[in-house]
């Protein structure tokens, strides 16, 4: 089990392997199908203009992201009301709906670890390589114990995104996740699904 | 007319927080079953503490917890009007006291609405008289990420090679676990609707998701093909969330039904492992829950 603390440096994310368990520490941010879509309309292919506070949250999620981590999660949040913010359960959601924007944004921010599950495709697998950049793969479903990693809720922006979409600054300790993607072109993601297709084609003859 | 919106929040709570039984059982052998010290085994060890931990603090197992499925059988001379204000009312105040993520989100204008009501269809609430004079009140929690993953198929397939029999039907579904690789949170447990045309196929694939593990069809035809497929889908290797292993499904339930004579709809509906089932029995002024 590897302790690897935010913000990562080039040296330690290519000490990292496919089949790494590692414990992540430090502040990093949450962003799904919303975030992804504003970042990439809004500061990546500009093809829409900033309005509102979008500036202003681009300047205060910068440096999280320089060298930081975004994490796949839509939590479940206790004090909404009170703005005491706390994580009962942030379990990864499905990272490739990403695949369109990840790379990208790995590359405009020079973000260098994805957390989510079920694994990302060629584009984000070439943006581990060039960044360097890992992805990381929590265990889906496993959202109590995670939301126990989770040390303190900073703040919260975009929460008009709704609470599964909003951006919240999370500091964590001892995050568990596992390397699944690395930045030396390996995904355990690609060899399960050609073992598992091989498999596929001899049960049915096809 | 009682009013149940108190032990409609219950069940809802229980459901987030309180894995079912033969769930963590079959989970607990699939863990028995991976290679020890491998990745696939290390996931069903954070899962199994995960949902220990959830039950223990009550606190949600996942934090998709999903569009709430609920079927509701009632004796004669019940509203069902009533009853859908209750639930709807539980599950807004079950969002409040965070056992449900605020989940619905309108389509159009892309506004989440803040306390889990949507339209007529979120939740999503079947009625049914039955005889008797129980009232039941089942609920399924079924997060996105396994709901993306499933599949709906019309026999033939010529990529798979699949004709309108059962071998067809084994095909698809075995393809559909393929292709769902670790993205539905394997090992999960399939429905599978034979049969019906394109909504009433999908609607019983998801109730099929109600029957216990152990249960077995009575139809000998239907009963070998759930234990063949789920013995081939788990040769797959695909394995707990995708990291390869011996485990990828549970189980699989199939379910017959009558269709066209033009149309074989095989209808695939994906539960991830965290299969959140729980029934409310109201028994005159005894309220019991399974």
């Amino acid at each position: 089990m590897k302790n690897i603390s935010l913000p990562l440096a080039d040296d330690i994310i290519r000490s990292l392997h496919v089949g790494d368990p590692v414990l992540l520490s430090g502040v990093m941010i949450t962003g799904r199908d919303t975030v992804h879509k504003w970042m990439i309309d809004t500061f990546i292919r500009n093809s829409r203009q900033a309005e509102g506070d979008d500036q202003e949250v681009y300047k205060a999620i910068l440096p999280i992201l320089q060298g930081g981590a975004i994490y796949h999660c839509g939590p479940v949040v206790a004090g909404l009301v009170t703005g005491d913010y706390r994580f009962t359960a942030a379990g990864p959601t499905t990272s490739i709906r990403e695949e369109p924007y990840q790379g990208e944004v790995m590359h405009h921010f020079n973000l260098k670890a994805v957390i989510g599950k079920g694994g990302m495709g060629a584009k984000t697998l070439q943006a581990c390589a060039e960044v360097p950049g890992v992805y990381l793969h929590a265990i889906g479903g496993a959202a109590s114990l995670i939301a126990k990693s989770v040390q303190r809720v900073m703040t919260v922006h975009k929460l008009d995104f709704g609470v599964p979409e909003a951006m919240w600054v999370i500091d964590v300790k001892e995050f568990p996740a596992v390397v699944t993607m690395d930045s030396h072109g390996g995904s355990l993601h690609q060899e399960v699904e050609k073992h598992s297709s091989a498999k596929l084609s001899a049960l049915l003859g096809v | 007319m009682k009013d149940l919106t108190e032990a409609l929040v219950e069940l809802i709570r229980r459901t987030s927080t309180d894995l079912p039984a033969d769930i963590e059982t079959a989970l607990a052998a699939a863990r028995e079953r991976e290679a020890a010290g491998s990745a696939a085994q290390g996931a069903l060890d954070t899962i199994l503490e995960n949902v220990a931990m959830a039950r223990r603090d009550s606190t949600p197992i996942c934090q998709d917890t999903g569009t709430p499925i609920f079927y509701v059988q009632h004796p004669a001379g019940w509203s069902t009007r009533v009853l859908k204000e209750q639930i709807r009312a539980a599950i807004a105040k079950a969002t409040e006291q965070t056992y449900l993520r605020p989940n619905a989100v309108d389509s159009i204008s892309g506004l989440n609405s803040g306390n889990n009501l949507g339209d007529d269809a979120f939740p999503t609430i079947h009625f049914e008289e039955s005889e008797g004079d129980d009232l039941r009140v089942d609920l399924l929690l079924k997060g996105g990420g396994c709901e993306n993953v499933g599949a709906q198929y019309a026999l033939p397939n010529n990529r798979l090679n699949a004709g309108r029999d059962m071998e067809g039907v084994r095909a698809v579904v075995l393809d559909a676990v393929h292709n769902a690789q670790g993205k539905g949170c394997a090992p999960g447990v399939l429905g599978v609707a034979i049969g019906g045309d394109r909504g009433s196929s999908y609607a019983r694939s998801k109730e099929a998701l109600f029957r216990p593990l152990a249960d077995v069809q009575m139809d000998t035809k239907l009963a070998e093909m759930e234990e063949r497929l789920t013995a081939e889908a788990n040769q797959l290797g695909i394995g707990p969330m995708g990291f390869g292993g011996e485990t990828t499904v549970l189980g699989v339930k199939l379910e017959g039904m009558h269709r066209l004579p033009a149309s074989y709809f095989v209808s695939v509906s994906y539960m991830c492992w965290a299969h959140r089932r729980h029934r409310l029995t109201v028994r005159g002024d005894d309220i019991h829950y399974a």
